[in-house]
């Protein structure tokens, strides 16, 4: 009972350690960010590897959705004669929800889990400590970049997955299904609206974004130098992150389309 | 030197089907393509009731978008729904007794404003009020209507 | 006045004392070896004078500061001064052997890319690899890359460099070669060097000074001629590597003898 107690203790203590080290480090590299600007050429080489290189599980993974959308849904509206409202019911779902949480979670599983295994093989090469030894600050000089390349690639590609899933369910509905393709735009349009649906979609993988990333390179940068050690932090980048976008779209969704 | 290069380049047409992504996104699938036309004239309408009518409604004539309902409140003093509505500038001729209705689009649709013209010369300016409306149908009071006339009927 | 002055340093990993008050002068233009079986704590050392680690006790002073007690800024303003070459290399994986060597020039001055391109070939020059400049540091062999590092290392014209066992992983001619570079670059450039290391011939070689470290404490220290003379069993047994003698091959803990009427212990 007691050994219980202690070892509850102890994994109460080293997870609020752990968030206290995610904080500082947090610190560190947003205080490095405005040094960034100078340099950005730097951040232009991450997101290629952050966004570019996830583009291409984005665009398949979103028209699949779309199109899948297209096809349930259209099977549900069917039955109460509203077929003409595929149009709201795809984008609002991709808008709102799933263009943001499935292109973050797709995120995190691409490009968050090698950040991850970069930075811990980085440190368990020595390659970070290093940098420090040649006064080369390496959360400045690789962390920050990448975090801003995070931030930027995550909205860009939930865009990309709304807009390609739109396509598809676009493809689907008029091309397949026959839904009258000037009463799939139109109704669209007159319920779909740009601050509270668009922008609060953008605002949501900004958020992804943003934690999707600051956990990724967090693990990295804490992972014990081996390869198991790395091997454990990758698989912790992807669980939390999942954690992460899941908890947080609830709340998200909460503050936001909470009041209507 | 020339590998920087092509990344460069190759990250630039990233971000810009990004941003045509989120462009596509505002004009073709959001309303934003409609506020090209803010720039209008509003008139007030007060109604007893407004039933579901919502924020950005659209206002039509003769099923023609004329212009969007951009505020609902409570008149304090008469405690009627004094409804703002936005009127796209191009429809700057409509006579100034023009009467508005609430509809539903549809058995289950969205409310909507009907514009019905009036006779007059003279056309609606900001700030005018429209003076003939007629509420919006709730549901409960035409089914309740129905069968007490229709009680009355079996006498 | 010595460039390194480590005082009554203290150093624990959880339990285990890695330095129980250790006290090293190191002289200017001088070339120090720090020597002691493997295990003893010299990458430690290292890492404590380079202020990546924090002793639990005791001082370092670095050309007169405290490198403890620097603001982050004043401490990398003081690792511009001092080079260090890591055990494993530590280049930069996703740059090539010419990138790698350019990383400090790039970012901590602002000399044009021409005068880079012919620092970075004299440095490589230097060590043998101008024309493996192209490759990337996954097609280098150990020994190459440690000499890749080297040149990284003295790109910034440091006061001070430190050698983390530069020499394992050496054939003999390259061997060769880096204990006249090492030679060369004290005399040349008035360097000051700290090379740890095992082997005992090259080291002697070319050390003015030897400190000889083993079980947390400096066991001995002198001129090479000096250590050779001593009288210290110790001291003869490492100098001379023989199997037997007080210096402990062994990890401390119980014998072995012990262990064998154990069998339970895995059971
Ligand atoms: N990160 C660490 N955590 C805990 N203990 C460590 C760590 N790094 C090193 N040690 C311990 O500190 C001791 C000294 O390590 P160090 O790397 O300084 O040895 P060394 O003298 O450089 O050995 P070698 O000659 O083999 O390179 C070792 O016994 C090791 O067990
Ligand atoms: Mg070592």
């Amino acid at each position: 009972m007691i050994k219980l107690i202690r070892s509850l203790g102890r994994w109460g203590l080293g997870t609020f350690e752990r968030l206290g080290r995610g904080h500082l480090f947090l610190m560190h590299i947003l205080a490095g960010i405005p040094g960034l600007f100078l340099r950005f050429s730097l951040v232009i080489h991450q997101v290629y590897s952050v966004g570019v290189l996830s583009l291409l599980i984005i665009l398949i993974s979103g028209l699949f959705v779309g199109m899948v959308l297209g096809l349930q849904g259209y099977n549900t509206l069917v039955d109460f004669g509203a077929e003409e409202s595929l149009g709201v019911l795809v984008s609002l779902s991709l808008v709102r929800e799933l263009g943001p949480v499935v292109s973050a979670l797709l995120f995190a599983g691409r490009a968050g889990s090698a950040l991850t295994a970069e930075i811990g093989l980085m440190k368990s090469t020595e390659q970070l400590s290093g940098m420090e030894m040649m006064a080369v600050d390496p959360i400045r000089r690789v962390i920050a970049p990448r975090f801003m390349a995070g931030l930027i690639s995550m909205p860009l590609l939930a865009a990309i997955f709304s807009a390609v899933g739109i396509i598809g369910a676009f493809l689907v509905g008029h091309g397949l299904l026959g839904v009258d393709d000037g009463a799939f735009w139109s109704q669209m349009q007159a319920k779909t609206d740009f601050y509270d649906d668009i922008m609060n979609g953008v605002i949501k993988s900004v958020v992804f974004g943003f934690v999707v990333t600051w956990i990724a390179l967090f693990e990295g940068h804490d992972a014990t130098p081996t390869s198991e050690g790395v091997g454990r932090a990758t698989t912790r980048t992807v669980v939390h992150s999942a954690f992460a976008i899941l908890g947080l779209d609830f709340v998200l969704t909460a503050l936001m389309f909470g009041d209507e | 030197m020339m590998q920087n290069k092509s990344t460069e380049i190759i990250v630039g047409m990233f971000v810009a089907v990004g941003i045509a992504a989120l462009f596509m996104l505002a004009m073709k699938v959001s309303n934003l393509g409609d506020f090209t036309d803010e720039a209008g004239y509003q008139v007030t309408a007060e109604f007893e009731n407004i039933g579901g009518l919502k924020v950005r409604a659209p206002v039509t004539m003769a099923g023609v978008r004329v212009g969007r309902v951009a505020s609902i409140n409570l008149d304090p003093m008469t405690y009627n729904a004094e409804v703002t509505i936005n009127m796209y500038s191009q429809f700057d001729n409509i006579p100034y007794d023009t009467s508005a209705s609430i509809y539903t689009a549809g058995l289950l649709g969205e409310q909507y404003i009907g514009l019905v013209a009036g006779a007059e010369e003279e056309f609606l300016q900001d700030g005018d009020v429209i003076d003939l409306t007629q509420p919006a149908l709730v549901l409960e009071q035409v089914i309740g209507q129905f069968l007490y006339s229709k009680a009355e009927g079996d006498e | 006045m010595p460039l390194i002055k480590i005082r009554d340093l203290h150093f624990y990993r959880g339990n285990r004392a890695i330095f129980e008050g250790v006290n090293i002068d190191i002289e200017r233009g001088k070339v120090t070896a720090i020597m002691g079986p493997s295990g003893t704590g010299k990458t430690t050392l290292l890492k404590l004078i380079g202020g990546q680690l924090r002793p639990d006790k005791g001082t370092i002073e670095v050309d007169g500061q405290n490198v403890h007690k620097l603001s982050r800024s004043d401490l990398y303003e003081l690792r511009k001064r001092m080079g260090m070459l890591f055990q494993s290399g530590a280049l930069l994986t996703d740059l090539t052997v010419y990138d790698n060597v350019a990383f400090p020039l790039r970012e901590h001055t602002d000399l044009p890319e021409s005068m880079i391109r012919d620092l970075v070939l004299m440095k490589l020059q230097a060590v043998g690899l101008r024309n493996a400049r192209n490759l990337q540091p996954s097609e280098l062999s150990g020994g190459m890359a440690r000499r890749v590092a080297l040149a990284r290392a003295v790109a910034l014209e440091p006061m001070m460099i430190m050698y983390d066992e530069p020499f394992t992983g050496q054939d003999p001619i390259s061997m060769g070669t880096l204990v006249n570079l090492i030679h060369r670059m004290n005399d040349a450039m008035g360097l000051t060097s700290i090379v740890v290391s095992h082997d005992v011939a090259e080291t002697a070689e070319i050390a003015d000074y030897i400190y000889l470290l083993s079980g947390g404490k400096i066991i001995e220290h002198g001129s090479p001629v000096q250590l050779r003379r001593s009288g210290s069993q110790w001291v003869q047994q490492f100098m001379q590597g023989l199997p037997d003698g007080p210096v402990p091959f062994h990890y401390a803990g119980p014998e072995f003898k012990e262990d064998l009427l154990k069998p339970e212990e895995y059971a």
